[in-house]
């Protein structure tokens, strides 16, 4: 039973940081129709704003990390300026032909800048756990976990009760239509860009300081952000929320129970299920086609 | 021209070198090396890498050899396998080296035999410790790290300082061939002097969360667990071992160690043990410490992070071993060094250089016996055990 709760607790932790990953991913994606490919590099490029603000800077650690995700977000906006606007027309092999060199180019920017030796980011939470009962875990992971969901209440507050969240939504379910309406739908793909590139630099900053940041990191995230979005349906927004906390369960009850070895392929595992019995995702509702 | 005072300065003794220096001058003569200088183990890659280099240049300044300079030509194998097998394939056919050293993971190296039978280059294995590099009948290959069963039993002669003593041991192991192969071995080492054996838990290279495993780990009753894996993982686990409560004794095999630790120690309390080949808080109690303080001064000089030292000798090691097979050749060519190399016997920083036949008759593979040291790391120091 403690080995139970230990796993609780720690696959929550880890579900926070994958929802806001997914959130991220998904949202670019059921606005704009793109696969974004530089995901797991805007992680990466958050963890390393953070290393560079605090360790080399000096700066506060609270302000590097929104200063993080603040710089994620101009980052996904000048992509989606840059790239993706002067090929609104273009299909979607090409867009995501782009995309793959964009995050090519991001890595290897990493690794010369950087060097590939990974960092430590000292945060100025205590190096010793909380512990209740058979339980423990580090201050600086709860505080991931309570930022992370303050992110996901945050983002859900901007779609559902704003007027920008509004030209969002409008623009997810029909872009010409929204234009119609007035919506400057130019505007809201580079918002949505910027928020959801936002959305994985702050899951990087946060995360930096708790494992160690180097130019591969976003690697295994990237293609993770990809199995959370899946499994909550592709642009569907609290399936990927749901999505994310059902790969951080399934990865430490599966590591814990079944075996260490297979850990990161019980999250395929489940994706190959949930495809086969729900092919649109855990929370979407099934779609008619034709 | 020689400088022979430089030379004996550096420390290094193969005064032989010396005598065939200045004799020709036909351009540098090129070693190819490979390391993960990104990815997953980048750490330990990059202080091999910068070790090899420091004996080039310390090489360089006594005057080459054979009158020539060397030449390191450098390829990242990014720790990935396939990654490493072009890189050797680029080095061998359009920089035309022809010896190489590589790849530190066992992985990588067994990626790039294949290739060195191919195209008939010898290559020093500077880290890699999976047994059947040696074993598979692969004449091109000269190792001088030790193999897992090789660190496993010199381990064993070395039971005796710890206290409390091992009762019973659990395994924590990157899932490839160097974690295997250190399980296998530590298992069969130390499952003969007595000791129980517990779980065995794995992880993929890239895992960074390794929660699941330590609260799995947390349910053995064994009082030690030997974690098998590169630089940065041993530092996410020893860090995540605190957050978990493991409450047991860790010690690292393979000759990493985790230098972050250092700077960011872990909290009062947590010590962990480190089974290293260099321990270089202490060059005096090296085999030849003439050699080891001359190296790590010049590690020094560089600025370089100083724990690197520990991983950064295998490069040291290598290139010296290259060059004193190619002085014995007298010529940079691959059969001729791969011959000579049988005939290399000289001082490195981890000790004695020479290679004893390992594998089947008449394709037999080289392999030297290095030493071994333990190291205690508390609150940022470090003690030799």
């Amino acid at each position: 039973m403690d080995q139970a709760l230990q796993h609780l607790v720690n696959g929550t932790v880890l579900g926070g940081t994958y929802a806001l990953l997914g959130i991220g991913l998904t949202l670019i994606f059921g606005v704009m129709r793109v696969v974004n490919f530089t995901h797991g590099e805007l992680y990466a490029f958050g963890a390393y704003m953070v290393y560079a603000l605090v360790s080399l800077l000096g700066i506060n650690f609270y302000l590097s990390l929104l200063l993080a995700a603040l710089l994620g977000a101009a980052l996904g906006a000048a992509i989606e300026l840059l790239l993706l606007r002067p090929l609104r027309r273009a299909d979607i092999d090409s867009v995501m032909l782009v995309m793959i060199g964009a995050a090519l180019v991001l890595q290897n920017a990493e690794m010369w800048g950087w060097g590939g030796v990974a960092k430590l980011v000292p945060s100025p939470f205590a190096g010793t756990p909380l512990v209740v009962g058979p339980i423990s875990v580090m201050p600086l992971r709860i505080f991931v976990l309570l930022v992370a969901c303050a992110l996901l209440l945050g983002f859900w507050l901007l779609l559902d009760r704003t007027r920008a969240g509004t030209a969002m939504r409008a623009t997810f379910q029909d872009a010409e239509a929204a234009a119609l309406m007035g919506v400057r739908v130019g505007w809201v793909n580079t918002a949505t860009f910027a928020i959801g590139s936002g959305l994985a630099a702050a899951a990087g900053a946060l995360l930096g300081p708790v494992f160690m940041v180097s130019p591969t990191m976003g690697d295994l995230v990237g293609l993770k952000a990809f199995a959370i979005v899946i499994l909550g349906g592709l642009g569907n927004l609290p399936g990927a929320a749901i999505g994310g906390f059902a790969l951080g369960y399934i990865e430490e009850f599966g590591g814990g129970y079944v075996s260490t070895e297979y850990r990161d392929a019980f999250g395929f595992l489940l994706i190959i299920l949930v495809l086969a019995i729900r092919p649109q995702g855990l929370v979407a509702p099934r779609e008619r086609v034709g | 021209m020689l400088n022979r005072r430089t030379a004996l300065l550096s420390g290094l003794a193969m005064p032989a070198l010396l005598r065939t220096a200045s004799a020709q001058s036909d351009g540098p003569i090129r070693i190819g090396m490979t390391q993960p200088l990104t990815g997953a183990v980048a750490a330990s890659g990059n202080y091999v890498a910068n070790g090899a280099k420091i004996a080039v240049e310390v090489l360089n300044r006594a005057g080459g050899v054979m009158g020539r300079p060397l030449e390191l030509i450098l390829e990242d194998n990014k720790s990935n396998p396939r990654e490493a097998v072009a890189a050797a394939e680029k080095l061998v056919l359009r920089d035309r080296v022809p010896v190489l050293i590589g790849a530190w993971s066992s992985t990588f190296t067994l990626s790039i035999m294949p290739k060195l039978l191919e195209y008939r280059v010898p290559m020093v294995v500077e880290t890699s410790s999976a047994e059947r590099i040696t074993t598979s009948g692969n004449p091109w290959v000269f190792r001088i790290a030790p193999t897992s069963a090789m660190e496993a039993a010199a381990f064993r002669e070395l039971l005796g300082k710890f206290d409390p003593p091992i009762r019973r041991i659990d395994f924590l192991s990157v899932n490839n061939d160097f974690g295997r192969g250190a399980t296998e071995k530590f298992s069969a080492a130390l499952g003969g002097a007595g000791i129980a054996i517990g779980r065995s838990e794995t992880m993929t290279p890239e895992a960074t969360d390794l929660s699941a495993q330590l609260t799995a780990l947390k349910q053995s009753d064994g009082d030690t667990v030997f974690l098998t894996t590169g630089v940065e993982q041993q530092t996410l686990m020893l860090r995540q071992a605190v957050e978990q409560r493991l409450g047991k004794r860790i010690v690292t095999t393979g000759g990493s160690f985790p230098d972050a630790l250092l700077a960011n120690p872990l909290p009062p309390g947590n010590a962990s043990f480190h089974i290293l080949f260099y321990a270089p808080w202490f060059p005096e109690r090296a085999p030849y410490p003439q050699i080891a303080e001359t190296y790590t001064a010049e590690w020094n000089r560089k600025g370089w992070e100083f724990a690197g030292l520990t991983e950064g000798f295998r490069g040291y090691d290598a290139v010296l071993t290259v060059a004193e097979a190619i002085r014995l050749a007298g010529r940079a060519e691959g059969e001729a060094i791969r011959e000579a190399l049988w005939r290399v016997d000289i001082h490195g920083v981890n000790g004695d250089i020479r290679f004893v036949k390992e594998g089947p008759a008449g394709r037999e593979s080289g392999q030297n016996r290095p030493n071994v040291s333990i190291i205690r790391l508390a609150e940022g120091r470090t003690s030799l055990l």
